[in-house]
């Protein structure tokens, strides 16, 4: 009857509109979760590395040995998985990347003794081995780039992204060294300045220029990146040929089902 | 087939062999051949077995992770580390199973308001659905005791706060916690014995409670959309007119239904593992710090509702009673409910309403879970908490005047 079908009709469209509603919903709230998330963020500066540079690794590998190394540790990286993926002969990793007496399937260690790290710097340098995947490519791009002068920390210069940080600027002789300009705004009332950073200005010229700079930068994060899970590449490589399995799987079982459910009348 | 295989006359030989000393062929029939399932299955019904389909999977890569686990404070976190890199194919198979914790719950929470949708709860299905919410208790407590095995500094501090808040029974509360955890706070001790539970004693029970989930099912039929009891009208052949048989017919649909979630689920698992840090939190690549706690301590995504009411909740125990009340509440919805009819098709405004308002309540309260106890925020929450309490409190009283619609004879089915 042309009414039964009539209600039917509209119930379907009444649930449908309830499964839309709460569908649109939960993608309403997932929007919402991922804009506070990048929000959060907003202050830091876009990596913008790429794991499947492999030169950029090198570099990035030559670049963590020679200014990382010396205090933070890798423990869980093996010098030969460094050698596999990135495209190295074991002699070229021993030769360039290995400290005397290393073999070539240990894990990145540092000499340094806690203790001693403790009393030098006031707290143990971290492992390095997940950094990428704790902090994110950018906070650590951002925080190799935000070193000023600061004359009241012990080490000369302070860090933008992590105020107070025990880590002197290692990297002052590449970078130079810079000032942070602020744009102040005198509050009479309470006798203070409110300072808004503005940006850095370099006071004193380093050996890279500051796009050679921030290539190095880049390089070392995108190291440090790989490091924290070295297979990133393989596994979205294998995911691929999976979903082309899926995909080709799905369509043999689709026209099963339908072969079969042509008898449910 | 190779030589070996024998003869089609042996192979019956054989199945009568065994039928004579183990029911094998009477228990196919029972549950797969000859079970008779209504035929107007929709996509809500995909998840069922979708369900059973992870479970195998935490299971088996349960399985082979434990081979290279080690359960101890001093060794958790580089084991992870050491099976993410080392061991072969270890990353696939960690992946796996911290993909398959949040797709266990996304399909359980998917099935369990394709119950409340079509009132899979009401009589005669009540023993299926206790069944159903004493599986969803264990998976919380499996899923809970799971996440502190990485060791990581976000599941050392989620089972602080867990933990602690059994702290808020009144005098017992203390020592409570103490037994929990066998030590003063969360420690390899805690790290051994929760260990023991997710690997061994919540596997064990889930397994038994889903075997009862579906012979309780199986005994009484399945329900579907459009809550007719399809046993009702049985043809000359004693079978149900509006019944199918499982296998071939569902176990074919069914398998379509796989390939689509293992689609989605290999797109999170080998494009997105960590899932922007709400599968794998970011704070969890830090070993575990007792000294220093994460920036901001959220449980992960399937427990934040019932996070955002224990916080939305000035007094501590009556909030941890809350919480517990949130989730224990769906065992009553046999009772709770008055309405004659089952399906959210032939009822009234006033159910469809409420249903909305509670799965509108339950995603806000998720993500207000998720984000840091603002004043705005806590006020929000205790909003949805009041829908996602009234939705229950209430339910006697609205299922009772709403305005139902007849429910005809037959299934809705149209053929393809």
């Amino acid at each position: 009857m042309p009414t039964e079908h009539l209600a039917e009709a509209m119930m379907k469209k009444s649930f449908h509109k309830l499964v839309l509603g709460v569908v649109g919903l939960s993608a309403l709230a997932w929007s919402a979760v991922g804009a506070a998330a990048e929000g959060h963020n907003s202050a830091l500066q876009l990596a913008r590395n790429d794991v499947a540079n492999i030169a950029s690794l090198q570099r990035g590998a030559r670049n963590f040995v020679n200014y990382c190394s010396g205090c933070h540790s890798a423990k869980y990286v093996r010098y030969s998985r460094l050698a596999e993926d990135l495209e190295l002969s074991e002699k070229q990793v021993t030769d360039n990347l290995m400290f005397v007496g290393e073999r070539i399937h240990d894990t990145i260690k540092i000499g340094m003794k806690p203790e001693d790290a403790s009393h030098w710097f006031g707290t143990t340098p971290p492992d390095l081995s997940l950094i990428a995947r704790s902090r994110g490519a950018d906070y650590i791009y951002s925080f190799l780039k935000s070193f000023y002068l600061d004359p009241s920390r012990p080490t000369g210069t302070n860090n933008l992204i992590l105020p107070g940080t025990a880590m002197p600027h290692v990297l002052w002789e590449l970078q130079g060294l810079q000032r942070a300009v602020y744009d102040g705004e005198s509050d009479a009332e309470h006798n203070t300045v409110h300072k808004k950073f503005k940006e850095f200005e370099l006071a004193k010229q380093g050996s890279l220029s500051p796009q050679e700079y921030d290539q190095f930068v880049r390089d070392t994060v995108n190291f440090l990146d790989y490091i924290a899970e070295p297979m990133q590449l393989e596994r979205r490589n294998l995911g691929m040929r999976v979903l082309a399995f899926l995909i080709v799987f799905f369509l043999f079982a689709h026209f099963l089902k339908k072969e079969f459910w042509k008898d449910v009348k | 087939m190779s030589a070996t295989m024998p003869e089609k006359g042996k192979m019956a030989q054989l199945v009568d062999w065994i039928d004579a000393r183990f029911p094998m062929t009477r228990f196919m029939k029972e549950h797969a051949s000859e079970y008779y399932a209504p035929k107007n299955f929709n996509f809500w019904y995909y998840f069922g077995s979708l369900a059973l389909v992870v479970l195998v999977l935490q299971i088996v890569t349960g399985i082979f992770l434990t081979m290279n686990y080690k359960p101890s404070a001093a060794d958790a976190f580089a084991s992870v580390e050491y099976i993410m890199r080392d061991v072969e194919w270890g990353w696939l198979i960690r992946y796996m199973h911290s993909t398959g914790a949040s797709a266990f719950f996304i399909v359980v929470y998917l099935h369990m308001f394709r119950g409340l949708m079509y009132g899979s709860y009401k009589n005669p299905r009540e023993l299926v659905w206790i069944f159903g919410m004493l599986i969803y208790l264990c998976l919380m407590a499996e899923a809970f005791f799971g996440y502190l095995l990485p060791w990581g500094n976000m599941s050392y501090w989620g089972a602080q706060v867990i933990v602690s808040l059994f702290g808020a029974i009144p005098g017992i509360g203390e020592s409570l916690v103490e037994w929990i955890r066998g030590d003063y706070y969360i420690s390899d001790i805690t790290l051994n014995r929760f260990f023991a539970l997710h690997v061994i004693a919540l596997p064990l029970a889930l397994v038994f409670l889903v075997i009862a989930h579906i012979f309780a099912l199986h005994e009484v039929g399945s329900n579907n959309p459009d809550g007719i009891e399809i046993k009702k009208l049985k043809g000359p052949d004693g079978h149900p007119v509006d019944g199918i048989p499982f296998h071939p017919y569902y176990t074919v649909k069914d398998l379509v239904g796989f390939i689509v979630f293992a689609m989605v689920f290999a797109l999170v698992l080998f494009f997105a593992p960590e899932m922007g840090g709400y599968f794998l939190e970011h704070a969890n690549f830090d070993p575990a710090n007792p000294l220093q706690t994460p920036e901001h301590i959220a449980p992960v995504w399937y427990f934040t509702p019932f996070y955002a009411i224990l916080r939305a909740v000035p007094n501590k125990l009556m909030g941890v009673a809350l919480m517990g009340a949130a989730v224990v509440l769906f065992v009553f919805l046999p009772w709770l409910d008055r309405s004659k009819v089952k399906s959210i098709r032939y009822r009234g405004w006033l159910f469809r309403s409420f249903l909305g308002a509670f799965a509108v309540s339950f995603i806000a309260l998720g993500y207000l879970g998720l984000m840091p106890a603002t004043p705005t925020y806590t006020l929000a929450a205790r909003f949805f908490g009041v829908i996602y309490f009234a939705f229950f409190l209430l339910m006697p009283w609205y299922t009772r005047i709403d305005q139902t619609k007849p429910v005809p004879e037959r299934v809705t089915y149209h053929a393809h």
